[in-house]
C-alpha cells in the first residue's frame, strides 16, 4: 500500500493555467450579476421617484450590464417555456391542434405590441418597485425570442428519425428519459442556432422596452436603452457614440463568451453519423475543455444526478404503444372541435363588439388604410434592400475568401439594435429636410436589410462550382446569368431573408414611423405611429385595434405571399 | 438453446391483420391479412418478402412498437400490451444516438431498467467485447464505421440478453465486403451456441443471406402482405454456400419470388392460371421502374447465350438486391419483354428488338406494349382524350389511385406512369401546373425549335 503521492503525481500541478482562468472567469462573473442585480431592487415610488439616467460615460458598464442581464433573464424563461410548450404540442394530438395555429398568430403580433398592452399590468403587480418594469421589459425581449424558438423545438420533435423513436420505445426509456436522452439532444442544434439568432434580434427591443411612454407617463429603467433615450432627449452625440461602442462590445462579448462555447459545444449533437469537415471552433470552449475543475465537478456530481434520473424515470413511465383509436375517442374529437369553434367564435365577436362599440366601424377602415401606408413601407423597403444587397451579397458569395471574412461581420450588423442609430438618422433627416414618410423607409431598412444581404451570400454559396463552370462555358452573361442561373439558385435563401426581413420591418415600424430629436418630433403616417400614439396615451381600444390589424396583415402576407414563395422554393428551386 | 426435440415457443403470431386508414376516409388499405407465426426457442427464422409484403410491419407489430388491427401476438404465453420486454431489436439505420459514446449507448436500454451504475457498467463492457469493439468504449458513433455502427447495435440488444432477438435488415445499409464479414461472425457466435438470445427473428430481401442464417425462411406475399409459405432449410450448420442444395434452395426460392402465383411448398409445382377479375385499372399497381431501368437490364440479358439469364446469377452480377431487381423483372414481364420460369429469365422477340434497336424506334415499341398491357396509361389516355382541351389536373387521377392504396403509394404510382407515358410519347405532364396534357400533333416540327420538354 502506497501512503505518499507517486512522484508524477507531485510533479503534475493538481490545476492548470486553466483552471486558473476557469476560477477567476467564474469570479468575476458571480461579482458582475450581484452588483448589477442589487439595481433591480431599488425602489420607485412613480411619479415622485423615478430612476434618473446619467449621461457620464463612466455609467455605461453598468448600464450595459443591467441590459444584458435582462436579456439573460428572458433567454432562460424562452428555454423554459420552449421545452414546455413544445413537448406538450408535440405529444398531445388536441394540444398539438390549438397550440400550433396560437404560436402562429403570436409570432405575427408586433413585439412592442405586447409591451403596449402588457406593462401597465406588470407595473400594477410588483406597487413601489421597478420590479413591475423589468418584468415588462423582459417579458418583451422574451416574446421577440420565444416564438422562433418553440416552432424550431417543436419541428424537431415531430422530425425524430423513426428508428430511434422506436429504439427508445423497445428499451422502454421512461418519458424522461427519452426527453433528456433523445429528444432535448436532437433538437439541441436547431434551438441553439435560432436561440443565438432571436438572441440578436432581443437587443432592439430591450433598447426600445427601457424607455417607455404609457399613460402620459415616461417609464424610464436603467439600461442602455434608456441612456440612449436620455442622449436623445439631450442631444447629446457625444454620448450617442458612446453607447455606440458600448454595444458594440458587448454584443462581441457575449458573441465570444457565451454563443460560440455553446455552437462548439452542441457539433456533438449531429444528426449526421459521419465526422464533419468543418467544425466550429471556441477558444472558451477549448479553456473550459483543458480545465480540469469542470471534469472533476461533473464526476463528483454524478452520483447526485443518478438519483435524480432515477425518481423522475419512476415517476414518469414509457408510453403505452397501444392506444387505440376507439369510436368513443373519434367522438370525443368531434366535440373537443366543435367546442373550439364555439370558443373561436365567441372571441372573435368578442373583439368585434369591443371594437364597435368603442372606436366604430369608420376606425377599423381608418387603421386599414394605414396599414396599407405602412405595408408600402415594408414593400418599398425590401425591393429596394433586394436591388442593392443581392448583387452586394453574391458577389461575396462567390468570392469565398471574401465570403469568410465578411459574414461574420454581416451577422454582426445583423444583431446591432438599429435603434442605436435613429438618432443619428433622425438629425439628419431634420437638417436636410427629408420628409419622414419617406425617411421611416430608412430607419425600418437599417435593421432589416442585414437578412437579405446575409441570405444572398448563404444562397450565392450555396450554387453549385459546376453550374456556375457550366454558365461561363456556354457563355451566360450579364441579365441572362441573373436570370437562368443566379436568380433561381438564390431563390430559397431570398425568401427565408425576406420573410424575415418582413416581419423585421412591421415590427420596427412602430419606432421607426415616430421618431425625436430633442424636443422635435417627426411623425409619419402609418400603423405604426398609431399604435405608439395609442400606447401613449394609453387608449385600450385603439391598442387592441392597432396590433389586431398589423397582425392581421403580417398573417395574410404569410400566408398569400410568403407560404407560396416558399412552396415554390422548395420544389422548383431546390438545389 | 440447443435444438433439443422440445422447443418451447417464444412468440405466436395468431391470424394477425394490420390495415391503414386510406386519405379522405376512403376505407381502408391492408398492409397483414390473416398472418400467424410461431417463433420457437434455439432457431433461426426468416422473414423474407418483397418490398410491400408488410415484413417490417410484422416484425414491428410482433416486438409491440404498432397495435394489430386484429388478431393477438402472445410472447411467452402471455398476450402483448406493449412494446415487448423479451426481445431487442437491431436496426437497419443502426439507430445509434451520435451525442452517446459506444458505452453510452449500449447501457441505454440497461439504464432504462433501472439497474445500477457498476452493474451496467460491467455488462456493457462484456457486450462490447463479444462484439470485438474492446477499445472503442469512449468513442462516439461518428468516428466509427458502418460496420462497427451496427456492432454497436448488436451490444446494445445483446447486453438485454433478451429471448429473441430481432433483426430489421441488419447488413442492408453496409458495403459488401463489411456485410459479408459481419454475418459470418454472427453466424459463427450462434453456431458456438454462446449466443446471448435464445433466437434469431430476422427481416430481409436477401435470398442468400436467408438460406445462409436461417433455419427456416417464412416467404411473405404482397398486396396484401400474407404468408406464402414456409422452406425449410434443411442443412448442418454453419450452412455451406457451395453446397449444391444450397444453391438449389437459393433458386427455388427465387422461382417462388418472381412467380406471385406459385404456392410455397417446398417442391416446385407447375405454375396455377391467374386468375381474370374486372377490376379498375388503377387497382393493380405498377412496378416502381424507371424506363431507362429495364432497357439496361434488358440489354444486359440479351448479351447473354439465347437471350436467357439465371436469376440469382444476374443480381449477383449486378449487386442488386431482390428489392432492387424484382422489380425491374416485374415490369419486363409485364410489357411482354421477357418471360420469367424455373429461376430464369428469357427475353421475348419484342424484348430482343427493343434491347438493341435505335432509341425513336425502342419509343415506338415501348409505346405499343404500354397500350396493350398497361390498362392504367390506356385508360389515361382515353381520358384526356375525352377532355375538351386534352388536358385534365394530375389530383383527378391522384384520387383515382387513392381509392386503392396509401396517398403516399398513390403518388408514387402516379410518379411512375408519368414517367412511362413522357417516355412512350403518350402523354405530357406540367409539374408546376399539375396538369397532363395529350402532345400537340403536330409536336415533332414545334420541338425542333424550342427547347425541349423536361424529362425525369
Amino acid at each position: 500500500m502506497k501512503t505518499f503521492p507517486s512522484p508524477e503525481a507531485l510533479r503534475r500541478f493538481p490545476f492548470g493555467l486553466a483552471d486558473i482562468a476557469v476560477i477567476l472567469g467564474t469570479l468575476v462573473l458571480l461579482a458582475f450579476i450581484a452588483r448589477i442585480g442589487a439595481g433591480a431592487l431599488v425602489s420607485f415610488e412613480p411619479p415622485d421617484v423615478m430612476p434618473a439616467i446619467d449621461l457620464d460615460p463612466r455609467n455605461l458598464p453598468y448600464y450595459a450590464g443591467r441590459s444584458t442581464l435582462r436579456m439573460f433573464i428572458a433567454l432562460f424563461f424562452s428555454t423554459v417555456f420552449t421545452l414546455g410548450y413544445g413537448y406538450v404540442a408535440a405529444n398531445s394530438r388536441r394540444a398539438e391542434r390549438v397550440m400550433i395555429p396560437l404560436l402562429d398568430i403570436l409570432q405575427s403580433v408586433p413585439v412592442l405590441g405586447f409591451l403596449s398592452v402588457t406593462v401597465t399590468g406588470f407595473i400594477a403587480l410588483f406597487p413601489g418597485s421597478l420590479l413591475g418594469l423589468e418584468a415588462a421589459s423582459v417579458f418583451a425581449i422574451f416574446t421577440s425570442q420565444v416564438w422562433n424558438m418553440t416552432f424550431s423545438f417543436y419541428q424537431s420533435l415531430r422530425t425524430v428519425p423513426k428508428e430511434l423513436n422506436e429504439a427508445a420505445t423497445l428499451y422502454q426509456l421512461s418519458r424522461w428519459q427519452r426527453f433528456t436522452k433523445l429528444e432535448v439532444p436532437s433538437a439541441t442544434i436547431g434551438l441553439l442556432w435560432n436561440a443565438m439568432m432571436s438572441f440578436g434580434g432581443g437587443w432592439f427591443f430591450v433598447a426600445a422596452s427601457e424607455a417607455i411612454s404609457v399613460l402620459n407617463q415616461e417609464y424610464t429603467l436603467p439600461g442602455i436603452g434608456s441612456y440612449v433615450a436620455a442622449a436623445i432627449a439631450d442631444e447629446n452625440l457625444i454620448a450617442l457614440g458612446w453607447a455606440l461602442l458600448t454595444i458594440a462590445i458587448v454584443i462581441v462579448l457575449v458573441d465570444q463568451l457565451f454563443w460560440r462555447p455553446l455552437i462548439a459545444w452542441s457539433d456533438k449533437f449531429r444528426m449526421e453519423q459521419s465526422a464533419s469537415v468543418e467544425v466550429p471552433e471556441s477558444w472558451v470552449y477549448d479553456l473550459l475543455q483543458t480545465a480540469r475543475i469542470p471534469r472533476m465537478l461533473s464526476k463528483a456530481l454524478a452520483p447526485t444526478r443518478e438519483a435524480v434520473d432515477r425518481l423522475l424515470s419512476q415517476l414518469t413511465p414509457p408510453v403505452s404503444t397501444f392506444k387505440d383509436r376507439s369510436n368513443q375517442e373519434q367522438r370525443g374529437d368531434r366535440l373537443y372541435d366543435a367546442l373550439l369553434l364555439v370558443i373561436i367564435g365567441i372571441l372573435i365577436a368578442w373583439v368585434f363588439h369591443f371594437i364597435l362599440t368603442t372606436v366604430g366601424l369608420g376606425e377599423v377602415l381608418k387603421t386599414f388604410w394605414l396599414g396599407i401606408v405602412t405595408l408600402l413601407r415594408v414593400t418599398i423597403l425590401l425591393l429596394l434592400a433586394t436591388a442593392i444587397w443581392t448583387p452586394v451579397g453574391v458577389a461575396i458569395g462567390f468570392n469565398p475568401k471574401l465570403a469568410r471574412i465578411l459574414q461574420p461581420v454581416v451577422q454582426f450588423f445583423a444583431s446591432f439594435p438599429a435603434n442605436f442609430i435613429f438618432p443619428f438618422a433622425t438629425l439628419f433627416f431634420i437638417r436636410t429636410n427629408i420628409s419622414i414618410e419617406w425617411g421611416s423607409i430608412l430607419l425600418m431598412a437599417l435593421g432589416a436589410q442585414w437578412y437579405i444581404l446575409f441570405n444572398s451570400i448563404a444562397g450565392a454559396q450555396s450554387i453549385p462550382t459546376d453550374l456556375r463552370e457550366m454558365a461561363d462555358d456556354i457563355g451566360l452573361k450579364g441579365w441572362q446569368r441573373w436570370r437562368r442561373l443566379i436568380i433561381p439558385g438564390i431563390f430559397s435563401a431570398w425568401v427565408t431573408g425576406g420573410v424575415t426581413a418582413s416581419g423585421g420591418a412591421w415590427n420596427a415600424s412602430i419606432v421607426s414611423e415616430i421618431v425625436a430629436w430633442g424636443a422635435t418630433t417627426l411623425t409619419a403616417t402609418g400603423l405604426g405611429t398609431y399604435i405608439a400614439e395609442a400606447t401613449t396615451i394609453g387608449d385600450w381600444p385603439r391598442i387592441t385595434l392597432g396590433i389586431s390589424m398589423m397582425s392581421l396583415f403580417v398573417v395574410g402576407l404569410n400566408r398569400i405571399l410568403w407560404r407560396r414563395l416558399y412552396r415554390l422554393a422548395e420544389t422548383k428551386y431546390h438545389l | 438453446m440447443t435444438a433439443t426435440v422440445a422447443q418451447d415457443v417464444l412468440i405466436a403470431v395468431e391470424n394477425v391483420h394490420k390495415r391503414f386508414p386510406l386519405p379522405d376516409g376512403k376505407g381502408e388499405f391492408t398492409v397483414l391479412s390473416g398472418v400467424s407465426l410461431t417463433v420457437k426457442s434455439g432457431e433461426v427464422v426468416a422473414l423474407l418478402g418483397r418490398s410491400g409484403s408488410g415484413k417490417s410491419t410484422l416484425l414491428r407489430i410482433m416486438a409491440g412498437l404498432i397495435p394489430p388491427s386484429q388478431g393477438q401476438v402472445f410472447s411467452n404465453g402471455k398476450p402483448l400490451r406493449g412494446a415487448n420486454n423479451d426481445v431487442a431489436m437491431v436496426f437497419q439505420s443502426f439507430a445509434l444516438l451520435p451525442w452517446l459514446t459506444v458505452q453510452e449507448n449500449v447501457e441505454l436500454g440497461l439504464e432504462a431498467q433501472g439497474v445500477k451504475r457498476d452493474e451496467r457498467r460491467q455488462r456493457a463492457l462484456k457486450a462490447i467485447d463479444i462484439v470485438g469493439l474492446d477499445g472503442f468504449e469512449s468513442a462516439y458513433p461518428k468516428e466509427l464505421s458502418g460496420g462497427m455502427k451496427q456492432r454497436v447495435g448488436f451490444a446494445r440488444a445483446f447486453v438485454l440478453e433478451p429471448q429473441v432477438l430481432f433483426m430489421d435488415e441488419p447488413f442492408s445499409a453496409l458495403d459488401v465486403l463489411t456485410s459479408e464479414n459481419l454475418r459470418g461472425e454472427i453466424d459463427d457466435l450462434w453456431n458456438a451456441k454462446t449466443f446471448p438470445s435464445k433466437s434469431i427473428l430476422i427481416v430481409t430481401h436477401n435470398i442468400e443471406e436467408a438460406v445462409f442464417l436461417a433455419d427456416r425462411v417464412v416467404i411473405l406475399g404482397s398486396n396484401p402482405g400474407r404468408i406464402r409459405g414456409e422452406v425449410v432449410v434443411d442443412l448442418p450448420r454453419p450452412h455451406d454456400r457451395a453446397s449444391p442444395r444450397f444453391a438449389s434452395l437459393v433458386d427455388y426460392i427465387y422461382t417462388v419470388m418472381t412467380n406471385p402465383e406459385i404456392e410455397v411448398t417446398g417442391e416446385i409445382v407447375a405454375k396455377t392460371t391467374p386468375t381474370l377479375a374486372t377490376v379498375s385499372p388503377y387497382a393493380k399497381a405498377l412496378p416502381h421502374v424507371r424506363v431507362g431501368g429495364i432497357s439496361g437490364l434488358l440489354e444486359l440479358i440479351v448479351d447473354q447465350p439465347q437471350g436467357t439469364d439465371d436469376i440469382p446469377r444476374l443480381a449477383e452480377r449486378l449487386q442488386l438486391a431482390v428489392d432492387d431487381l424484382l422489380p425491374i423483372l416485374d415490369a419486363a414481364v409485364l410489357l411482354g419483354f421477357a418471360e420469367v420460369s424455373q429461376g430464369d429469365v428469357r427475353l421475348t422477340e419484342i424484348g430482343q428488338d427493343f434491347a438493341t434497336t435505335t432509341i425513336l424506334r425502342s419509343k415506338d415499341l415501348f409505346r405499343q406494349q404500354v397500350l396493350t398491357h398497361v390498362p392504367v396509361l390506356n385508360s389515361i389516355v382515353q381520358t384526356l382524350r375525352e377532355k375538351s382541351g386534352s388536358s385534365m389536373r394530375a389530383e383527378f387521377f391522384l384520387d383515382l389511385w387513392d381509392d386503392h392504396f396509401p396517398h403516399e403509394e398513390a403518388e408514387r404510382q402516379f410518379a411512375t406512369a408519368v414517367d412511362w407515358g413522357r417516355y412512350a410519347e403518350l402523354f405530357e405532364y406540367d409539374a408546376g401546373e399539375e396538369r397532363l396534357y395529350l402532345p400537340e400533333p403536330n409536336r415533332d416540327l414545334e420541338s425542333s425549335i424550342s427547347s425541349s420538354t423536361p424529362t425525369g
